[in-house]
């Protein structure tokens, strides 16, 4: 039960991760084209790691 | 729309090449002495490997098939990066590579869907949206190929599992192109379940034959290419989750992108009836087999079985998210 979860855990991170990167990442336009994309590629990357925070300490939570 | 009609012979295509190959394929590599030792069986049992080249001919007689069908020469921008992924996992098969080997080449052999333009650069995630990432879509594109591709060659761990788990991802990702419309990436979807659904016919237990790093690589590239054509990057990783926390778990465990064959405590033991323990070492890796185990000792196919139901649960889990894109 705890494998499903996890995987249930996940899924919900995906849902709400999405949800952060349509909300900070789709409104953000910084004008010029190279800017803009170099903002928004660290924005990606930081949401990223700070997904794989939450799905470090939820291993950890669920098989403690 | 493609042709449906079109779209189901390059299914059949696809699964009756495979299916087709794959005994003269056996013997060949028999008598070439390419064969591996199944070792989760009590008697010596070699099986033949890999089974690769067998999937590559079923996949692209499948897309050729939609080609020609249809006259769409979008489809074939898939099959260069399709054919990469056989390549680099049959060097692999033929020599233990490092670990960056796959993934690096992996990332090269994206790069022809990125050539021929096939991609729409709007991330879609369900529930929320759509969001347009011109440029980082490009490094998503280089970032999926190789994730896909090794994250389906991390659950070939037992006799089936691979090919039994792709026929069962292929399916959902063919349920939730349906259900938006995008017929061409269907198309692809029914080829990649034509393919695995006819391996699985030799590989399930007892394997007759083992689909090897090549195997696995096009089995993932194909999802992948899939992903991206139809525009379900989300639910395509939704639906391959187990495999997904099983490579998490690996790489959480061991910190480092390594081959599971350089690792050198094993996390599982066979006891005297070949039933599969974990060993408790805390110094081994973690995977989804150990965490399987940890309830208790399981035989082969009984592990098979686990992971395939997490695949059912995963299922249900990417068909809700596809359902989540439409509202």
């Amino acid at each position: 039960m705890k494998i499903y979860a996890f995987l249930g855990g996940m899924w919900g991170l995906i849902i709400i991760g999405g949800g952060l990167a349509v909300t900070v990442l789709g409104p953000l336009d910084l004008g010029t084209y190279g800017v803009n994309a170099t903002v928004k590629g660290g924005v990606a990357i930081l949401l990223v790691v700070l997904w794989v925070f939450i799905l470090v300490k939820l291993t950890r939570y669920i098989f403690r | 729309m493609m042709d449906f009609l079109v779209i189901i012979v390059g299914g059949c295509i696809s699964f009756g090449v495979v299916y087709g190959v794959i005994p003269p394929l056996i013997s060949a590599l028999k008598k070439r002495g390419m064969h591996v030792l199944d070792v989760n069986k009590k008697s010596k049992t070699m099986v033949a490997r890999p089974g690769g080249p067998a999937i590559l001919a079923g996949i692209l007689c499948g897309i050729t098939t939609l080609y020609l069908g249809t006259g769409q020469w979008t489809i074939l921008a898939t099959m260069p990066t399709i054919g990469a992924a056989c390549v680099i996992g049959y060097i692999d098969d033929l020599r233990v590579m490092p670990g960056w080997f796959k993934p690096a080449l992996l990332v090269v052999a994206a790069m022809p869907l990125i050539l021929f333009g096939q991609y729409s650069t709007d991330l879609e995630f369900p529930l929320f949206g759509t969001v347009n990432i011109p440029i980082l879509y490009l490094g998503v594109i280089l970032a999926i190929i190789p994730i896909m591709g090794n994250t389906v060659n991390s659950i070939d761990v037992v006799n089936g599992v691979v090919s039994g788990y792709m026929t069962m991802a292929g399916v959902v990702v063919a349920i939730v192109l349906a259900l938006l419309g995008r017929w061409e990436a269907f198309g692809l979807s029914v080829i990649l379940v034509g393919a695995s659904l006819a391996f699985y016919r030799y590989h399930r237990l007892p394997s007759r034959i083992f689909p090897g790093d090549s195997g696995a690589l096009i089995l993932g590239a194909t999802y992948g290419c899939i992903a991206i054509y139809g525009g379900v990057e989300v639910v395509a990783a939704v639906a391959l989750l187990p495999a997904i926390a099983n490579s998490f778990f690996f790489l959480y465990s061991v910190k480092r992108v390594v081959e599971h064959r350089q690792i050198k405590r094993s996390p599982v033991y066979h006891d005297d009836d070949m039933m599969l323990h974990d060993t408790g070492d805390p110094q081994a890796p973690i995977t989804l087999v150990r965490l399987i185990l940890r309830n208790g000792p399981q035989s082969e196919g009984g592990v098979a079985r686990q992971i395939l139901k997490l695949g059912v649960f995963a299922a249900f889990l990417a068909i809700l998210s596809g359902i989540m894109m439409i509202v």
